[in-house]
Formats: C-alpha cells, sequence, structure tokens
C-alpha cells in the first residue's frame, strides 16, 4: 500500500522538478545562442537517449518478470527495420502486430 | 504558411503518436490503480508530471516502498534528458515571449519534441512564428490524449486484459521514434554506443545508467563526425 504523505510528497516534488528541467534553458537563457560545441552535442540527443531507454524494456521486460523473452527480441527488431525503411506508424504496427503473432504461435 | 496552418501541421505531423500515447497513458492508469492510487491521485500524478517514463519509475519505486527523497531523485534522473530538449529548442523557440515559453516547458515530451525539432532541422525552413505555432500543434495534441488515456485507464482498469502485452507499446513507440533518425554513421554509432552503456551501466543506481549512457552516446556520436570530417579534410587536401 503506498503511503499517502508519501505519494504527494514525491508527486508534488516531480512535478514541480520536472518542470524546473523542461523550463531551464527555454525559459532562464531566452534568445541567447548555445555554443557550438553543445550544438554539436544536442544533435544526436535522439539517438543517445533512446536506445538507452528501449534497451531495458525490451531485453528486461516487466512483464515477463524480467525474462528475456524472445517474441518481444523479435517484434522490437522487426519493429526497428520497418522504422528505419519506411514509417513510424508501420513501425508501430509491425512491433505490436509482430509480437501478437508470435505470442499466437506460441514463442 | 500562416501561423495558423502551421499550427495544424504539426498537430498532423504528430498525428501517428495517438495511436501510441493512447495504450502508453492508459498502462499508466492501469498501473497506478494496480498500485493502490484512487483515479483522483492518478489524473493528479499525470497532470503535475506529464512525463511517463519518469512517472513509472516514481510508481515502482513507491510500490517498493522506497525514501521518497530516493523515488524523487531517481525519477527527475530520468527526465534529465529534457533539459537537453530545452536547450535544443532554444535556437528554434527561444525568441517567444517568457509567457509562451512557460506554457511550451509544461507541455514538453518526447515524441512532440522529436517531430518539432525534425521539421525545424529540414527545409523549407518556417518562420519564428510558424515554429512556435508548429510547436503547439504537436504539444497540443499529446497533452489531451495523455490525460484522457490516464483517466481511461484508471476507470477501465482491471478490464484490459494482460494478454495484449500492452505493456510493449513503450518500447515500440521508443523504437518508431529513434529507427527513421539513424541515416548518417555518427547517429548509428551514438545509437550503438548507447545501447552498449546501458547494458554495461545499467547497474547503476538511481537510474544513474540512462544519463550516463545517454552522455557516452552523445560524445561518441559528435567524435564520430569530428573523425569524419577530419578524414574528409585530409581527402580533398591531399
Amino acid at each position: 500500500m503506498i503511503d499517502d504523505r508519501a505519494f504527494w510528497l514525491l508527486t508534488a516534488g516531480l512535478g514541480i522538478g520536472t518542470y524546473l528541467i523542461r523550463f531551464s534553458f527555454l525559459g532562464l537563457l531566452g534568445g541567447r545562442t548555445l555554443p557550438q560545441w553543445l550544438l554539436m552535442h544536442l544533435k544526436y540527443v535522439g539517438a543517445a537517449v533512446f536506445p538507452a531507454m528501449i534497451t531495458p524494456l525490451v531485453l528486461w521486460p516487466e512483464a515477463t518478470g524480467g525474462q528475456i523473452d524472445p517474441a518481444r527480441l523479435i517484434a522490437a527488431a522487426a519493429a526497428f527495420v520497418v522504422g528505419m525503411r519506411f514509417s513510424v506508424l508501420g513501425a508501430i504496427f509491425t512491433g505490436m502486430g509482430s509480437l501478437y503473432l508470435l505470442q499466437a504461435l506460441g514463442l | 504558411m500562416t501561423s495558423r496552418s502551421a499550427f495544424w501541421r504539426g498537430f498532423a505531423d504528430c498525428a501517428p503518436f495517438i495511436l501510441i500515447v493512447i495504450p502508453y497513458s492508459m498502462m499508466f492508469g492501469v498501473v497506478a490503480r494496480d498500485a493502490g492510487l484512487d483515479v483522483f491521485r492518478t489524473m493528479a500524478m499525470s497532470v503535475l508530471v506529464i512525463a511517463g517514463a519518469s512517472q513509472f519509475t516514481a510508481l515502482t519505486l513507491l510500490k517498493e516502498d522506497a525514501p521518497v527523497f530516493v523515488a524523487l531523485l531517481t525519477a527527475l534522473v530520468v527526465n534529465l534528458r529534457m533539459a537537453i530538449y530545452s536547450a535544443a529548442l532554444v535556437p528554434h523557440l527561444g525568441h517567444a515571449r517568457l509567457g509562451v515559453r512557460a506554457l511550451m516547458a509544461y507541455l514538453m515530451v518526447d515524441q512532440a519534441f522529436a517531430v518539432a525539432v525534425k521539421r525545424y532541422e529540414s527545409p523549407p525552413p518556417l518562420s519564428p512564428a510558424e515554429r512556435v505555432a508548429y510547436y503547439f500543434g504537436c504539444m497540443m495534441l499529446i497533452c489531451p490524449f495523455w490525460y484522457g488515456g490516464t483517466l481511461a485507464g484508471a476507470i477501465l482498469g482491471q478490464a484490459i486484459p494482460a494478454s495484449l502485452s500492452i505493456d510493449f507499446a513503450v518500447p515500440v513507440c521508443f523504437i518508431a521514434l529513434v529507427a527513421p533518425g539513424l541515416r548518417s554513421l555518427p547517429h548509428v554509432v551514438a545509437a550503438l554506443t548507447s545501447v552498449a552503456a546501458m547494458l554495461v551501466f545499467s547497474g547503476l543506481p538511481w537510474s544513474l545508467g540512462l544519463l550516463v549512457a545517454t552522455l557516452c552516446a552523445m560524445g561518441a556520436g559528435v567524435q564520430t563526425e569530428l573523425y569524419m570530417r577530419r578524414r574528409a579534410d585530409r581527402r580533398t587536401t591531399a
């Protein structure tokens, strides 16, 4: 059971903290230009953040109790290939669709 | 292109993500109710935070009876990536009024950020006013669905069968976001470094692994770009 005081402390803190992170540069540094080295690094933010977020979710999914699930690995790979070659929406449908297919096949 | 059409363009460009925001937010509603929160508290978290990954992190740690400051720090570390989003948006949106930027900050989410920056960096360039309108078009689409999905998940809750593997929608969404962007060697190197570093550092306490992996991967991307540039320079001078 979640303690009510702990919940509200955490939610308020997370709400305010997350807002301040989002506001940081956009709010406080307004129209200032960023140094070249920083801009260069920012180009790779997406490619740097998402794979690190994906890795544990695909390798050790909570739904399987953290066990490696071949169906999810294959479905993730299929989504990746379709995402690279075709489209965002295609990747989503392929990912979920191939997982359902593999589960239906008993993998 | 007028500001109005730029808004609707952003709205349309982000539309595919509705299909993923709905299950993602519903899943949060379901998981939160499952953890013992009521509908009001579940909604309070989604409205005050609007950052799925950190909400899931916070919830998991709360369930495990982690100290509040540990749960808070962990969830904030997960959200630190948004400081980078905030900085990345400055060259495109830094001209807007403070009140407008304050609202932009509240609405800043992964999917819409990725779509907006991709548009800003491709031709034809948008005017400053169009960039602001495009941003709100992107963000306004995600936000109501995030609230609505959380509410639906919290209310419908247990009716969703586990056999739908709705949890898998989260990594699939991130894969769909990152895959189309891996068009150059430095981007591919950054992505591979990100995965490798996460495998090495995932054991670090307080979700620090994500932050460390991100910084390593960004460095790897930049170094690859610089290396390729130096090599091209040598070739042209030789």
